[in-house]
């Protein structure tokens, strides 16, 4: 046979059954879920992950690869609350995939699990970009994971009925693992109860909230728009009023507003992974909470 | 019996002085307001209770997907009539504009002129285009979009008005109505969007700004991990370089093609090829013969156009934010075979009407490069051109009417033009644009251009396509 034939049907087969090797194809939107299905689905689905840690997910375009990795998924896990806003509606017109669509069970949102939090008293785009569901960077608090785990669990159940009893065995076995390891980062985090910070964004406030930490100042002037001089050392002055322990930024942030300011400051600049993926160490959820942690507990010592 | 209760607390605390109640019913009211304390303690006590549990029993899988749902609580309830408003978004822009040039003397020399409005913006103060989209989901099977441009003329047109299914599912979406067609790179994407203030010159001359039509499209996305898609427009064919030809069918049609992918994490491509095929009749433009008069020359036959795209984006990491760059080329390649009609009974009168063979072969590109060098602020240069090529006016050539002097628009001429551009952009909502350009489209003059622009979102979140 023609070599260049041989390819060419090698290909189309390639082509035919790839998507079809795994059971569920997920594409998830952030790389926090993405981990999260594969610990609750392993070999089950294969996982397509959109976006990495050092990518902002507010700031992500409707990409080509986005739209063929869309095209073919039977299960969307998102945010949602507006996160995805600006790239996940033209990749879901544009897949041609009916699956996945908004109201269809193959699009999930974590955030329509939970109750958000910081939602704004007044829609007005003079406060910046704002979501009108509420802050929607859940994930840095662990119930949230395990909430939205459970949902998702279920999610898997419904769309792939013939593994229900791996799926649910799968959740059971994660959300015990999960409560074991929040009990301890709950432990290990007691120090930092009402620990003062300056963030770059409104990015860690579920993080805030659940080790009961102080969130005293933010680096962008309003969310979303890019610290400005003006801002920054006004923020300064309030410092020294009511001062930092750390400025504290994701991986993604720039990070040339946390350095300014923790030289100025004389506090140190603590960058967190936020999501896996976003340090060295953080590849998987666990590691991504106990990197988290230490990072935090250092500044503590 | 507990409102009774109420009704007596109320009426001892609202008239103290008629209150010469005795003591022993102040203590007995005392006495039941602590019972009723005391029950409201327990009950709330049960009711977090109740609560904790429902948190904890939150953490468990086997709840099941049926109730988690409506256990959402992250968004507040709406109701009414307004709660399935579709989303409203408006564009504002406008100019200030310094030519060198007339910019009514506008035209592009070499090229039979495309009826849009490709001049440069009037000069001073002017407003650009107005835009006003409105679009949502219709049900769950159907998506639709209204475009209306509101012009500097207070003229209302609509740019596009379409639907586009959402439920073919296998890759396949059908859109109908009237839509920017999804040829080339930049032909879908909105003028508020693109990285300079106007089209590039083979956009202009080819296609009249943007080929928008009245008719149906459908796309087919390939289930491979490489994006793939096809898709094929049928319309009426009346915009350049069609026109309105008054019969039954398809008066047009386009094919094209789409691939793209990410070449590691800070690199993403995509290019495509795309086919265009229309019959005009009777396609008219104006124009002056060799002594001022007035003439009318009009195309009926065959006009086809390739089109090859190629866009490719980088930003460190895949991460925008900060600094990006993106280059994107097309090239055009636009044949007519048919006849042209010369008339100029409404001017000198000397020929009258008259009719042979006219074909073009003509060819056209730009490059350009868009540099976000530091947060909110980014630079851009863009080269166009055009390719006069072969003009085959049968007129001119049988030498016994007209001569190539009556045909001024249509000399020998190539085009090009230099643009650079700088914006600021304070968020993703707001943009002010300083452009300059050297623009060589008509013959034998350059017309240097500053322009100021400025563009504001308001509304809904657009989002926009890669």
């Amino acid at each position: 046979m023609n070599p260049n034939l041989k390819f060419l049907i090698g290909l189309t087969a390639w082509l035919v059954v790839q998507p079809a090797l795994a059971a569920l194809n997920i594409f998830a939107c952030e790389p926090e879920w993405g981990a999260l299905a594969k610990e609750l689905a392993g070999d089950k689905a294969s996982v397509y992950v959109a976006t990495t840690a050092l990518q902002d997910p507010h700031r992500i375009e409707a990409r080509p690869s986005l739209i063929a990795r869309a095209r073919t998924a039977d299960l969307v896990v998102c945010t949602g609350a507006e996160l995805e806003i600006g790239w996940m509606p033209l990749v879901q017109t544009q897949s041609g995939n009916s699956r996945i669509q908004a109201g269809q069970p193959g699009y999930f949102e974590a955030t329509r699990q939970l109750t958000l939090i910081e939602i704004p008293q007044q829609l007005d785009r003079s406060l910046g970009d704002i979501h009108a569901a509420g802050n929607p960077h859940v994930h840095l608090d662990p119930s949230n994971i395990a909430r939205v785990a459970a949902a998702l669990a279920e999610r898997m159940v419904q769309l792939d009925p013939g593994e229900t009893v791996q799926y649910r065995a799968r959740a059971k076995a994660f959300l015990e693992r999960w409560r074991q390891a929040s009990t301890r980062w709950e432990k290990e985090g007691a120090p930092l109860k009402g620990l003062p910070i300056v963030v770059h964004h409104k990015n860690m406030s579920y993080l805030v909230r659940w080790l009961g930490m102080r969130e005293v100042g933010t680096l962008e002037p309003k969310p979303g728009l890019p610290p400005t001089a003006t801002h920054m050392s006004e923020l300064l002055a309030s410092l020294a009023r009511d001062p930092a322990k750390a400025v504290v930024r994701a991986a993604y942030n720039e990070p040339r507003a946390a350095e300014w300011l923790s030289e100025r400051a004389k506090i140190p600049a603590v960058t967190l992974p936020f999501t896996v993926g976003g340090s060295e160490r953080a590849k998987d959820l666990f590691d991504l909470f106990d990197d988290t942690l230490s990072r935090l507990l250092a500044v503590q010592k | 019996m507990f409102k009774r209760k109420l009704i007596a607390l109320a009426v001892a605390l609202a008239f103290p002085g008629a209150a010469l109640a005795q003591d022993a019913d102040l203590a007995k009211i005392r006495e039941e307001i602590r019972q009723l304390r005391g029950t409201y303690d327990q009950r709330i006590q049960v009711l977090e209770q109740r609560l904790k549990e429902a948190e904890a029993n939150a953490g468990k899988a086997e709840r099941s997907a049926a109730k988690a749902e409506p256990a959402a609580t992250g968004t507040t309830a709406r109701s009414g009539e307004s709660a399935f408003n579709p989303a409203i978004s408006l564009i504002l822009q406008g100019t200030y504009a310094n030519t060198s040039q007339d910019p009514n003397t506008f035209q592009i020399t070499g090229f039979v002129p495309s009826g849009g409005e490709v001049g440069p913006p009037k000069r001073s103060f002017g407003l650009g285009e107005t835009e006003l989209t409105i679009s949502g989901n219709i049900d769950p099977y159907f998506r639709g979009q209204l475009t209306v441009a509101l012009t500097p003329e207070n003229e209302a047109e609509i740019e596009e008005a379409y639907f586009q299914t959402l439920a073919l599912g296998r890759g396949f979406s059908l859109k109908g109505g009237r839509f920017l067609s999804s040829i080339g790179y930049l032909n879908d994407i909105h003028q508020h969007a693109w990285d300079f203030q106007d089209a590039p010159l083979p956009y202009k001359a080819f296609l009249g700004n943007q080929l928008k039509e009245d008719g149906i499209q459908l796309k087919w996305v390939a289930p491979t991990p490489i994006f793939f898609e096809l898709g094929a427009e049928v319309s009426s064919g009346s915009q350049f370089p069609g026109s309105d030809q008054n019969k039954n069918g398809a008066g047009g049609g386009t094919i094209f093609g789409h691939a793209g992918g990410d070449i590691g994490p800070s690199y993403a491509w995509r290019a495509g090829l795309s086919y265009l095929r229309t019959s005009p009749l009777n396609r008219a433009y104006e124009d002056m013969d060799s002594v001022g008069g007035a003439v009318t020359n009009s195309f009926t036959g065959k006009a086809r156009m390739w089109i090859a795209d190629a866009v490719l984006k980088w930003a460190p990491n895949g991460n925008a934010s900060r600094t990006n760059f993106k280059l994107q080329g097309e090239y055009f390649r636009f044949t007519q075979d048919g006849a042209m009609t010369y008339n100029d009974t409404g001017g000198s009168a000397v020929f009258g009407a008259v009719t042979d063979s006219f074909n073009t072969d003509q060819s056209g590109w730009y490059a350009q490069g868009v540099w976000q060098f530091i947060p909110r602020w980014r630079v851009g240069y863009r080269y166009d051109q055009l390719r006069f090529e072969t003009v085959s006016n049968g007129i001119v050539n049988n030498a016994l009417g007209p001569t190539a002097a009556d045909f001024p628009v249509l000399a020998s001429h190539n085009p090009t033009r230099n643009t650079a551009m700088l914006d600021w952009s304070p968020s993703e909502f707001s943009r002010l644009r300083l452009q300059f350009a050297s623009d060589n489209s008509r013959i034998g003059a350059t017309d240097r251009q500053v322009i100021l622009q400025y563009i504001y979102s308001l509304g809904a979140h657009a989002a926009h396509k890669f």
